[in-house]
C-alpha cells in the first residue's frame, strides 16, 4: 500500500509539473489548452471510501489554481469530477462497489475506456469553464471551450492510459 | 440527535463534496474581484521560482524575437534622443516623472476569460501594487499582488481591468474594457457622442491615468457602430501582441502620492 501511494504521489507531483509549467504554455490554434492533469483522476485507485480521493483531488487542482492564478476554478472542477466518477463508473461499466479492489481501468475494452473519460472530461471541462466566465451570457463560449479544449484533453489522457497499458504486457 | 449522526453517515461523501465546492468557490469569487482578488497567487517563492526556472529555460526559443524588439526600442530611442526636444542637454532640465522598472514575464495567459502574469521582480526590487505596466508596443497591464521576489499582473485582458484611454487626435476619452472574445482586440467605452471618431485613430492612454504616462500608444480603431446617441462597439486593435510578451517595464510614478494626497483632499 505504501508503496502505490508513493507512486501516486509522485504521478502527482509529475501532472502538476507538467501541466504548469509545460501545457499551459501550449496553445493548439491559438487558444486550445489541454489539460491533461485530469489523467490524475483515471490513476487514482478506486476505494469506496472516497473522502480521501476527495480531499486530494481538492489539493491537487489547487495546485493548478496557484501556478495559473485562476483562483478555485480547477479545484472546483477537479473535485466534482472526482465525486462524479464512481456513479458514472458504475453506469458504464456496470460495476458494484465490491469489484473496485480487483479493477483496473487498462483492463477494460477501449471503447469503455473512451466513453468513460470522454464524459468525465467534458464534465470537468464545464465547470471549469463555466466558473471561470461566470456568466450566463457567454454560455456560447462556454460551450464552444468545452468542446474544443476537451476534445484534445481526451486524445491525450486516453492515449497516456493505452500506453501504460502497452507496458503492462510487454512487462508480462 | 442519532437521527442526525445517521444522516451525516449516510451522506458524509456528499457533505465532503459540498464542502470542498464551497470553498473552492469561494476563492474563484474572491478571484473575479479586483484587488482582493487572490488570497494565493503564483507571486509565491515555490511556484514563482518554478516557474521562473522554466521560463529560462524556454526563453532560449524566443532570444530572437526579443532581440529585434530591443533593437527597435533602441532605434525608436535615439531618434527621439537626436530630436530638439530631448537632445542630451536639454535633458537635465526636463523633469522627470517616472522611473521604469524592467523585468521578465515568467508566467503569461491570454485565452482566459481573466488573464493574470507573473514577473520576475517583486518589492525588493521597488515593485508595488498599482504600477502601471508596459513594454515598448504599448500597455501590458496594473500590478495587482507583490511578493518579494515576485509580482503578479492584471492583464489589459481581464474583466477587472478598466484603462483611461484617449484619442490621440483630440483629448476625448472612454475606457478600455476586454471582453474576453479575441485577445488581439479590446473595447472602448463611454466615448462621448461629440467626438469625431474614424477608422483607423489612434488610441492612446489618457493623462488622467496616473499610473501610465501621458501617450502611452494602445491600438487603433477597427471597427464601431454609430447611433444618436452613442457610439457602440468601438473595436480597438492593441499594438501589443499579448501571446508573445518577454520583458516588461513597471513604472514608478514619483508624483503619485503627491497626486493621490490631493486628490483625498477634494
Amino acid at each position: 500500500m505504501t508503496r502505490d501511494t508513493l507512486i501516486l504521489a509522485f504521478w502527482l507531483v509529475l501532472l502538476v509539473l507538467i501541466q504548469t509549467l509545460v501545457l499551459n504554455h501550449i496553445y493548439f490554434f491559438g487558444f486550445i489548452n489541454p489539460n491533461l492533469y485530469l489523467l490524475f483522476i483515471f490513476l487514482y485507485p478506486f476505494e469506496t471510501k472516497r473522502s480521501n480521493f476527495l480531499i486530494v483531488s481538492f489539493l491537487f487542482g489547487f495546485c493548478i489554481d496557484i501556478f495559473s492564478n485562476t483562483g478555485g476554478v480547477n479545484a472546483a472542477a477537479t473535485v466534482a469530477t472526482a465525486y462524479f466518477s464512481l456513479p458514472i463508473l458504475n453506469l458504464i461499466l456496470n460495476k458494484q462497489d465490491n469489484d473496485f479492489k480487483l479493477f483496473k481501468l487498462n483492463n477494460e475494452p477501449v471503447i469503455r475506456i473512451v466513453t468513460y473519460v470522454t464524459i468525465l472530461t467534458f464534465l470537468h471541462h464545464f465547470i471549469l469553464f463555466g466558473l471561470e466566465y461566470f456568466n450566463l451570457k457567454e454560455i456560447g463560449t462556454i460551450l464552444f471551450k468545452t468542446f474544443t479544449n476537451g476534445l484534445f484533453t481526451i486524445v491525450l489522457i486516453v492515449l497516456s492510459i493505452l500506453l501504460t497499458r502497452k507496458n503492462k504486457f510487454m512487462n508480462q | 440527535m442519532q437521527q442526525i449522526a445517521y444522516f451525516i453517515e449516510k451522506y458524509k461523501y456528499f457533505l465532503l463534496f459540498l464542502l470542498l465546492e464551497i470553498i473552492a468557490i469561494g476563492f474563484t469569487i474572491q478571484s473575479h474581484s479586483y484587488h482582493k482578488s487572490q488570497f494565493f497567487n503564483s507571486a509565491n517563492a515555490i511556484s514563482g521560482g518554478l516557474l521562473e526556472k522554466s521560463t529560462s529555460i524556454f526563453e532560449y526559443g524566443v532570444l530572437k524575437k526579443d532581440n529585434q524588439r530591443l533593437a527597435e526600442e533602441n532605434a525608436r530611442l535615439r531618434s527621439l534622443v537626436s530630436s530638439d526636444s530631448l537632445h542630451p542637454e536639454n535633458i537635465g532640465s526636463l523633469s522627470i516623472e517616472n522611473k521604469y522598472i524592467s523585468a521578465k514575464v515568467i508566467q503569461n495567459s491570454y485565452t482566459k476569460r481573466n488573464n493574470i502574469l507573473t514577473i520576475n521582480k517583486g518589492r525588493l526590487d521597488g515593485i508595488a501594487i498599482d504600477m502601471g505596466v508596459v513594454n515598448n508596443t504599448g500597455i501590458i497591464g496594473v500590478v495587482n499582488k507583490v511578493s518579494n521576489n515576485y509580482a503578479t499582473v492584471l492583464s489589459v485582458l481581464n474583466s477587472n481591468s478598466k484603462i483611461n484611454a484617449r484619442l490621440k487626435k483630440n483629448n476625448y476619452f472612454g475606457t478600455l474594457t476586454w471582453n474576453g472574445q479575441n485577445y488581439r482586440f479590446s473595447q472602448l467605452l463611454d466615448i462621448q457622442r461629440q467626438a469625431d471618431i474614424q477608422i483607423g485613430d489612434t488610441i492612446v492612454s489618457g493623462g488622467k491615468s496616473i499610473l501610465f504616462p501621458d501617450n502611452t500608444p494602445i491600438g487603433i480603431i477597427k471597427s464601431f457602430d454609430a447611433t444618436n446617441k452613442s457610439y457602440d462597439n468601438i473595436e480597438v486593435e492593441l499594438f501589443m501582441d499579448m501571446s508573445n510578451i518577454g520583458y516588461v517595464y513597471a513604472i514608478q510614478n514619483i508624483d503619485k502620492e503627491e497626486i493621490l494626497e490631493l486628490q483625498k483632499n477634494d
